[in-house]
């Protein structure tokens, strides 16, 4: 095409707010840019003087889906603010809540988000009629997290009983074999959908950037470990402004991020291309039969690379639920001293790696936070891409165009309602 | 004809909206019987103008957002308010303590003239609200029970006594007696007080119920030993405490 215009104002099937434009005049490309437009929102002012007790119950409002990341990753900012160290029964029972926000997270942006686009329809809603096995078994998985995480924290969105230092209420043994028994036959749903996977062509594009993802020696990481690039290899979880070096550009409302190259990639590629030697039996092969082989440099496989995690994280959830029956669920003392300090913390939320840094003063009363949010990580990466796939798709009609574009954007699933959020605060 | 239903978000985390997906399979095509969905960008590409019943999401926090929601005052029959940004403002309000200078300072450094806002504010501050599903986030259950009411033309039956009641019902020591604050016997019940339950005390994001009992929610602090100005801070969080604990 010599000429397009496309400007997709607010993308739809994402979390937030975001625009895509491209112009191209004779042949020649003269504006193209991921531009995010969310309404700023300023958690880092809403959380500071907030008692510790509190700090948690807004951070988790930073975003509907991925609340239980940020109300961990807050509660483990305070404790190492505080020097609480949690036992190994909370630990435990937080990877477990990990698990449950993963699988909902994924499953939704996998079959209700990104699934539309490979059948050519604009949601969900016609599926119902076309493809009704499908949906229906998508809605039992996203239920069963659900329930995974209600039994653990209350509920999913927003979770309620985990604590600075371990859990405010602990959940039945009786609840816990019953989701075991659902967290089997969840297998034979996802079966059915690799299976359906399997048929879809994702579309063939390259492009290597650096990986960032969170990195254990004991297990596919997602709350302890250290930051690990594909580039630059690891570094400590209390060095990560070396690692993310934020800036602000005119077109966005959130931050732009880098490291040693232009941009870099977080999320469950990220994971993958990084961690994928530390998935578990059924997750490995799910990867090997989609065709996810690591090194992965295509960013519409970060779909593809959802799904496997969340294989996983069945396979996982039933590890922790296995050791935690034997091991007996123990009400635990949790004795809190708040001390003046500073506490940072990482964790990979559903989209990538999540940091919150907390400085407190007096009284368990928080003075500083910052907030950084992986899809903010992300909008400099989706930007390049769109560099480099443009020149490739310019010969196709605008709206085979747009609709590749938009289709990359949502591959990254963006969750941008949280993006605006990972601002820098300096409180002099 | 099926009435035409329309999702809006505002300013906040979409978590409502993304709950109100959160049914069982059966539950879900049969509430998509009742109901055409036209718009709710979230999940769908379609969108139409042409709508009856719209839920708003989120706080009002731009001026951009005041011309928005106007419009879709002016095209939808019934409006409802779709959690605690919305019909209480919410979380989002805590900003307004900070004068918005100083926010944006704080927020961008020297970036802050690239960035908008203003003051956050309910739905109701803008335009008029029919309807509110109370809560952060709502219950699904309660989403659907005022679809369920709408799709009847009746009233949605919203409780209008305190947390408590359900507290109580739901057979939980008082967490007043455990040394912690609760917002329970001021705020509007029908969350079947799921914070208590989960071994929590009463925020209150779901409001106040119409004529809260302020004289005995001080008889409460003062029982046990405490006064207003010590838990003020502490349920300034949606917004709802500031007029019952001045």
């Amino acid at each position: 095409m010599t000429q397009v215009n496309i400007n997709v104002h607010h993308l739809t099937r994402v979390e937030g707010h975001g625009n895509i434009v491209l112009n191209v005049k004779e042949g020649k490309i003269e504006e193209l840019k991921w531009i995010v437009t969310e309404s700023p929102r300023f958690f880092e002012v809403m959380m500071r003087d907030r008692h510790y007790e509190d700090v948690n119950h807004i951070a988790s409002r930073i975003c509907g889906i991925c609340s239980i990341s940020h109300s961990t990753v807050s509660l483990q900012a305070t404790e190492k603010a505080f020097g609480v160290k949690p036992s190994e029964q909370t630990i435990l029972l937080r990877k477990l809540l990990f698990n449950a926000e993963l699988m909902e997270s994924h499953i939704l942006h996998v079959m209700f988000l990104a699934a539309p686009d490979f059948s050519v329809v604009g949601s969900v809603f016609p599926l119902i009629n076309t493809h009704k096995d499908i949906v229906v078994m998508s809605l039992r998985l996203k239920r069963l997290a659900y329930n995974l995480a209600e039994a653990l924290a209350g509920r999913k969105t927003h979770p309620l009983s985990c604590i600075v230092g371990g859990f405010a209420k602990l959940p039945q043994p009786a609840e816990l074999e019953a989701l075991r028994k659902r967290l089997e036959e969840a297998f034979i749903d996802l079966d059915a959908i690799v299976d359906l996977f399997k048929t879809l062509k994702i579309p063939d594009f390259k492009r290597e950037t650096e990986y960032i993802a969170l990195k254990d020696e004991s297990e596919y990481a997602f709350i302890r470990g250290q930051i690990a690039s594909s580039d630059t290899g690891l570094t400590p979880v209390e060095n990560y402004l070396k690692v993310t070096n934020e800036f602000c550009v005119p077109q966005s409302t959130a931050k732009y991020t880098k490291n040693a190259r232009d941009s870099y990639m977080v999320g469950a590629l990220a994971r993958f291309n990084i961690n994928h030697n530390k998935l578990l039996t059924r997750a490995k092969a799910a990867a090997a039969d989609l065709g996810l082989i690591a090194p992965n440099h295509n960013p519409f496989m970060i779909t593809v690379a959802q799904l496997v995690e969340v294989i996983h994280s069945v396979e996982h959830s039933i590890q922790i639920i296995d050791r935690l029956l034997d091991k007996g669920l123990k009400d635990e003392p949790n004795t809190v001293n708040p001390k003046r300090g500073r506490g940072i913390s990482a964790v990979e939320a559903p989209r990538g790696i999540l940091f919150h840094d907390y400085t407190y003063g007096e009284s368990g009363i928080l003075k500083e936070a910052n907030c950084v949010i992986p899809t903010n990580q992300n909008h400099n990466n989706i930007q390049k891409d769109f560099e480099a796939l443009v020149p490739l798709i310019l010969c196709q009609p605008e709206d085979e165009i747009r609709q590749t574009l938009e289709m990359l954007v949502r591959a990254y699933d963006p969750c941008i309602s949280c993006s605006t959020h990972m601002l820098r605060i300096d409180f002099k | 004809m099926k009435p035409k239903v329309a999702f809006f978000d505002f300013t906040g985390c979409e978590g409502c909206q993304l709950d109100a997906l959160n049914l069982e399979a059966e539950d879900l095509i049969d509430l998509l019987n009742g109901i055409d969905i036209v718009n709710f960008r979230e999940v769908m590409t379609e969108k139409a103008d042409n709508y009856d019943i719209a839920f708003v999401e989120g706080s009002i926090t731009t001026e951009g957002e005041i011309e928005r929601v106007k419009k879709i005052r002016e095209q939808a029959k019934i409006v409802v308010a779709l959690g605690a940004c919305a019909c209480i403002g919410g979380i989002n309000c805590l900003k307004n303590h900070v004068p918005m200078e100083e926010a944006l300072r704080i927020v961008y450094g020297k970036d802050a003239h690239y960035y908008n806002t203003i003051p956050a504010r309910p739905a109701d501050a803008v335009i008029k609200v029919d309807y509110y599903v109370r809560g952060c986030p709502p219950a699904t259950s309660e989403l659907v029970k005022v679809i369920k009411a709408l799709l009847l033309n009746k009233k949605p039956d919203i409780p209008n006594y305190p947390v408590c009641v359900e507290c109580k019902m739901a057979g939980n020591i008082c967490v007043y007696e455990k040394g912690q604050t609760c917002l329970g016997p001021v705020i509007r019940a029908g969350c079947n007080a799921v914070c208590i339950n989960s071994g929590r005390y009463c925020w209150g994001c779901r409001g106040l119920v119409d004529e809260p009992n302020i004289e005995s929610q001080k008889d409460i602090l003062t029982k046990y030993g405490l006064t207003a100005e010590q838990v003020i801070e502490k349920f300034k969080i949606y917004d709802t405490c500031s007029e019952v604990l001045k």
